[in-house]
């Protein structure tokens, strides 16, 4: 068998479903946000914090982020894993990916839960 | 008069690989192209290519014929000729040795990692192990592979991950061992595959399926090994 240990999950298969299933999430979102544009096309800041207001929509968001986080990082491990032959390179750029992730689902949260 | 254009590399004398063209008379006939590859080889008898049964049987004849893999002794000129012009390569991917001839140990490698023979840890009947004819036919469209290498070296994933990559061929094989109903190592073959890079990285894109010259199905088979990984593991 073949051992990884920066993929995500433990095993191929995880990492797979994991990629499914975080995409099937974001589709999800983002049918939702543009439903919700077309059905208020006066949009006003009253409105879009009252949206954010509710607990449920917080929880959404944050799927969300964590499903675009966990999509983009196994996307782009198998990239590099794909392109970037030379060790050094592969890590320097997994650590940058890993790095800008955690800082997108931290700053998320702060804007979710912050105002 | 058809135009062939070849790819020549004798590691001995040659610094880097080279295209060299030759003028082959056909006589107006839609020749195979290792016909085409004989008539070569009668003006530079140094050129090397694999061939043996040339009737689409014994798989050492796959190259690149403009642009696609293929088996040279089954395909017509008049199948991959365009604009009067003929390209031979060796098939892409692999370490070549010399001209169309290519190292096939990292193809072979993968095949022997999903090992391809019948596991079975039942004592063994006075006769043979029966099979029903329903569990013989799903042997259908995978025991035919004759290992020409076309699908794999075609595979962008097998391209850049041979060494992790089982590739189409060896997953196709791996499949027919794994619906056998005669094999009894199911699990430890589906953890042997349960990596990153084993399965998973067939982006399912079918090139494998539009070159194989035995009409066979990989991408195919690689979905069901998907299926049985996921069935085994929720
Ligand atoms: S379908 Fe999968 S195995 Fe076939 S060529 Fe594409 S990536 Fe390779
Ligand atoms: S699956 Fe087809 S193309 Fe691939 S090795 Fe077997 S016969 Fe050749
Ligand atoms: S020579 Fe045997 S398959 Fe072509």
């Amino acid at each position: 068998m073949v051992t990884n240990i920066t993929n995500f999950g433990r095993s191929g298969l995880s990492d797979w479903l994991m990629q499914r299933i975080s995409a099937v999430i974001l589709l999800a979102y983002t049918l939702f946000m543009v439903g919700f544009f077309l059905l208020n096309p006066n949009l006003d800041y009253a409105a879009w914090s009252a949206l954010f207001q509710c607990t449920l929509m917080r929880i959404f968001s944050l799927l969300a982020l964590l499903s675009l986080a966990a999509h983009a990082w196994i996307g782009l491990w198998t990239v590099s894993t794909d392109y970037m032959k030379a060790t050094g390179v592969r890590l320097v750029f997994q650590a940058v990916v890993a790095l800008g992730l955690f800082a997108y689902v931290v700053w998320g949260v702060q804007v979710l839960w912050g105002a | 008069m058809l135009q062939v254009s070849v790819y020549r590399y004798n590691p001995e004398t040659d610094k880097a690989p080279y295209m060299q063209d030759f003028e082959i008379d056909t006589k107006g006939k839609d020749l195979m192209v290792l016909d085409v590859l004989a008539l070569v080889k009668e003006k530079d008898n140094g050129m090397a290519y694999r061939r043996s049964c040339r009737e689409g049987v014994c798989g050492s004849d796959g190259m690149n014929m403009n642009g696609k893999n293929g088996l040279a002794c089954v395909t017509p000129l008049s199948e991959v000729v365009k604009g009067g012009k003929l390209v031979l390569r060796p098939l892409p991917g692999l370490p070549v040795i010399r001209d169309l001839v290519v190292d096939m140990s990292l193809f072979y490698q993968q095949y022997e990692r999903i090992k391809p023979f019948l596991i079975n840890d039942t004592p063994a009947p006075a006769i043979e192990r029966l099979q029903t004819p329903e569990e013989r036919d799903k042997l259908d469209g995978l025991y035919e592979c004759i290992l020409c290498a076309c699908c794999s070296t075609s595979c962008p994933s097998f391209w850049w991950n041979p060494d992790k990559f089982v590739g189409p061929s060896g997953l196709l094989q791996a499949y027919r061992f794994l619906i056998d109903s005669r094999d009894t190592a199911t699990r430890e073959r589906l953890a042997d595959l349960d990596d990153p890079f084993s399965v998973f990285r067939c982006r399912g894109i079918m090139n494998c399926v539009s070159v194989c010259p035995k009409g066979l199905n990989p991408t195919r088979a690689i979905g069901h090994i998907r299926d049985m990984l996921l069935a085994n593991a929720t």
